[in-house]
């Protein structure tokens, strides 16, 4: 079975796993990454969402022989201490109700944020649109991302 | 208010104790075994179990020997507080979502006096001393806030005790304020943990002797606290069922048949066994209620996925060439045409409508739908010879226990039950189905296993909300009023006639009746192979879209406004009881303030809106929750349909979480506009045509509606609130659409209407 060095939230990580095996499962668990869910398998719900090189990525469409050398970040790596503003800004409006999918939604919406400072209601349904949430927790959701937008654009920590 | 760091990682780090029982690699402060918990409890002086709790567990303890090495007071089974200080309370109940680990909390921290977001929240494993741990019905919150209550009054009465006692004052010159006993004339104060193991050695007084807050004074109940489990969520911090692991542990999958109560006759084991990655495949049989199939246990997930695509199996699938959809359909009709059995029969229906200025008939049906929890169905369980041991993500903990020790070959007291956290649950997780076969895949690797649902599995092996018929005739009088009220109802049997499929029976109490003189119910039963179980707010989520539909039909038969038409159909303020008294009475001065609200904050009749654009409003009445919504929709003239905003007004009594509770009537208002519009099982030749959310669609972001929230808190008993709303959504929206367009929604989803129109 080949073996992959992968980079993982700044670290490199050692992985020996079959080529065709989804960076999903290699984080789940070969990292021990359980951040990052399972859902769907087939890259329709989201809660799988990992960044890429920045991008914001299915995790269960991404093989890992694809990705050795690109910059693999997931929810456990997305700040040093969980103070993203996403982060607080989910906290402050309590989005989740199950919270399965909402890794992979705040993963999304970095990714928005990064490209997109000061998104409106559009951008942000656009942008996670992809990102299925079964209990309903949409609205909430947009709110805290506007204040994320909002805390950003004032300065606070990215 | 702090959960207990990663639950599931410390389960993993207490594997030592958990292979000996008696070894001590336990962190001081956590973890309280049952041994720990029986010296604790002694320390109490006996009778720690609250008087309505009482269990073998109370007696053993009064028994027990007092043992100073339990630095711990353990008034009663949901608290724990210690020498340092930490107050740790136990969230009996399981939360999928809907609040009640942070909720149930709250309510017992109220009447301690101490400060929720300082307090340690730790999920409670299955134990009977909990007196009940399923979340289903909505049941939580009415079942628990008074015992929750007491349990919180107790601790802080034998506190206040413990400091009459240390500062020799009488206790009714003490106060209690955020984890301290207050001594004012000499503005002394002590803490809770310095007071301790001096309350510890006290007795335990009765329940029903303690003094409860008066609600005005609260503090913590009626706010707005979030989630417990929120910071470990955004984290991504393990805590779901599906996120254990375990020391060698291996990962299953479980191959079933395709049609539903097939059996395994064969499968290439050989093969599968030589894949790479692949331990171990057998075969499981049939054994009460456990499903057979096929196991395949793996090193990895995905070898044990990709295993599977090569797995061959030959099912005897018996005959399921007249199980469809099409043909529970075309039955149903034919049903329809011949009398049912009669259910209730009020009055005389065929008179009202023989003197009616209006009569109408219409037929409404609904699909099978799926719970689809995001977090798939799953289980880990370790088979250690003389005990096995559980985590499984449940509504339920202990039910399916009897399955469960059947496939064990085990007693019930050699089988542990941890609870992870659920993600959903909609009622999916009351039935342990999952668990069972994870128990079931152990005993047979003999290494712990996590038995991981693919999407695929999930949505063809759920236990559905069932689909339905209803063959209505209805009519108004020459005063514009509902006179009569004609119902044949199909529904499904579960491989029989006798008696509804679970979650699809009709209470024959269910509104109109008891608010109609001439009221009639036919029942009929077709037998199907697909297995039914209950979906959040069972029963009514189908019965209410139905019920206010045709509701709504009459009122526009009668030329009335639907609002006003819905409050004279209820009546006079009373409380109208249950049939026979039995049942759930209901309130009418409720439904009637609810559904006047929910009018009022959405400008109900203010407006003249275009073609393509209008309102819709129902109402209904279950799990004691009185809920009326009113939707605001357009539909395009090539049929697109947006749905704006749903008002809501809600009558669940006093609400516990204000922050949980509006998230639970959002997320209710999606969930129905989703199940609604978007979803339906369908069935050909015995088995689901669905399989992943490409052809079993769930709400997106961009078509969530704007809620707009009013609560009436009403001096009740607080009630659920979880399922309440649920029902309403469908039928504010359907009755909306006809409004907007002239189409009436009479079968779900909403998508098989062609709702295009024009000018």
């Amino acid at each position: 079975m080949p073996t992959y060095n992968l980079k993982v939230n700044g670290q490199t990580r050692q992985v020996i796993a079959p080529a065709d095996t989804p960076l999903l499962w290699v984080l789940r668990d070969n990292l021990d990454l359980v951040g990052t869910k399972y859902g769907c398998g087939i890259g329709l719900c989201g809660a799988c969402t990992v960044h890429i090189n920045g991008v914001p990525t299915r995790s269960c469409q991404a093989l890992v022989s694809t990705v050795v050398g690109m910059n693999i970040t997931t929810i456990e790596g997305l700040s040093p201490d969980g103070t993203h503003p996403l982060q607080k800004a989910w906290i402050e409006h309590d989005v989740p109700q199950c919270g399965y999918c909402q890794a992979g939604q705040i993963m999304t919406a970095a990714a928005l944020l990064k490209n997109n400072p000061q998104p409106t209601d559009d951008d942000i349904d656009g942008a996670l649109a992809g990102n299925l949430c079964r209990c309903g927790t949409y609205l909430r959701i947009r709110a805290a991302v506007k204040d994320a937008a909002v805390s950003m654009q004032k300065g606070g920590s990215s | 208010m702090k959960p207990e760091a990663n639950p599931v990682a410390a389960v993993c780090d207490r594997r030592d104790t958990a292979l000996n029982p008696d070894g001590g690699h336990r962190p001081p402060l956590q973890n309280l075994s049952r041994r720990e918990f029986f010296k604790a409890s002694a320390l109490a002086g006996g009778g720690f179990a609250l008087s309505y709790y009482l269990s073998p567990v109370a007696a053993l303890a009064q028994s027990t020997a007092v043992d100073n090495t339990a630095r711990v007071f353990v008034p009663n089974a949901f608290i724990r507080i210690y020498p340092d200080g930490t107050v740790k309370l136990m969230a009996k109940t399981p939360d999928s979502g809907q609040g009640v680990k942070t909720a149930l909390p709250m309510i017992i921290a109220e009447e301690m006096d101490v400060e929720i977001d300082k307090v340690i929240i730790e999920q409670a494993d299955f134990d009977p001393i909990y007196g009940g741990q399923a979340a289903g019905g909505s049941r939580t919150i009415p079942s628990s806030y008074e015992p929750m209550r007491r349990a919180g009054a107790i601790a802080r009465t034998m506190l206040i005790s413990a400091a009459a006692q240390h500062w020799g004052v009488p206790a009714d010159e003490l106060a209690t304020e955020n984890g301290a006993v207050l001594h004012p004339p000499t503005s002394r104060a002590i803490t809770y943990g310095e007071l301790a193991l001096k309350a510890a050695l006290l007795p335990v007084p009765d329940a029903s002797s303690v003094k409860l807050k008066d609600p005005s004074q609260f503090k913590i109940i009626g706010s707005r606290i979030g989630g417990v489990d929120n910071p470990s969520l955004v984290t991504g911090q393990p805590l779901f069922g599906i996120d254990m692991k375990l020391p060698g542990m291996l990962y299953a999958v479980y191959e079933r048949c395709p049609t539903f109560g097939g059996n395994p006759v064969s499968a290439n084991l050989e093969r599968i066994k030589a894949l790479p990655g692949v331990r171990d495949a057998f075969i499981v049989e049939r054994a009460g209620g456990l499903q057979p199939g096929v196991a395949i246990i793996a090193d990895t997930t995905w070898a044990a996925f990709s295993a599977r695509r090569q797995l061959q199996v030959v099912w005897d699938e018996g005959d399921p060439s007249a199980q469809s959809s099409t043909a529970y359909d075309a039955a149903a009709a034919a049903l329809a045409r011949k009398p049912g059995t009669v259910v209730r029969n009020d009055g005389d229906v065929d008179a009202a409508f023989a003197g009616a200025k209006a009569v109408i008939e219409s037929a409404y049906s609904y699909p099978y739908i799926s719970h689809a929890t995001l977090e798939p169905q799953n289980c880990t369980a370790w088979f250690k010879g003389d005990q096995l041991e559980i985590w499984a993500p449940t509504q339920n903990p202990g039910g399916q226990l009897d399955q469960i020790v059947a496939v064990a070959g085990l007693p019930k007291e050699r089988i542990k039950i941890h609870v992870t956290r659920s993600g959903g649950g909609f009622g999916r997780r009351l039935i342990n189905d999952y668990s069972v076969e994870a128990a079931a895949i152990a005993k047979q690797a003999k290494v712990p296993i996590k038995l991981t649902w693919s999407r695929e599995d999930d949505m063809r092996h759920d236990l559905y909300r069932p689909c339905g018929w209803h063959f209505l005739k209805g009519s108004v009088d020459a005063q514009g009023k509902l006179s009569g009220w004609k119902n044949h109802f199909v529904t499904v049997g579960f491989k029989g006639t006798e008696a509804p499929a679970s979650s699809a029976g009709l209470s024959p109490d269910e509104l109109p009746a008891r608010f109609l003189a001439n009221y009639r119910l036919e029942q009929s039963i077709q037998s199907t192979i697909v297995p039914t179980g209950p979906l959040r707010a069972p029963g009514s989520n189908a019965l209410a879209f139905t019920f206010q539909g045709f509701i709504d039909e009459l009122a526009h038969a009668a030329g009335r406004d639907p609002l006003e038409f819905r409050l004279e159909l209820l009546g006079d303020d009373r409380l109208v009881p249950g049939t026979g008294n039995r049942g759930t009475p209901y309130n009418s001065a409720r439904m009637k303030a609810v559904l006047r609200k929910v009018g009022e904050i959405s400008g109900w009749g203010k407006t003249q809106f275009p073609k393509g654009r209008g309102l819709g409003v129902a109402f209904h009445f279950s799990h004691s929750g009185y809920v009326a919504q009113v939707a605001d929709v357009s539909v395009a003239q090539d049929g697109t349909l947006k749905v704006h905003q749903v008002w809501c007004a809600v009558d669940v009594g006093p609400i516990i979480n204000r922050s949980g509770a509006e998230n639970q009537v959002q997320g209710s208002i999606g969930d129905g506009l989703g199940a609604a519009w978007l979803q339906e099982i369908t069935i050909e030749r015995g088995r689901v045509m669905q399989s992943n959310f490409a052809d079993y669609p769930l709400l997106r972001i961009n078509d969530m509606p704007k809620v707009e929230i009013a609560f009436i808190e009403s001096q009740n008993p607080p009630t659920g609130l979880g399922e309440p709303p649920y029902p309403v959504t469908p039928p504010a929206i359907c009755n909306a659409i006809f409004a907007a367009t002239g189409k009436r929604i009479r079968t779900l989803p909403i998508t098989k209407t062609d709702l295009r129109w024009s000018y």
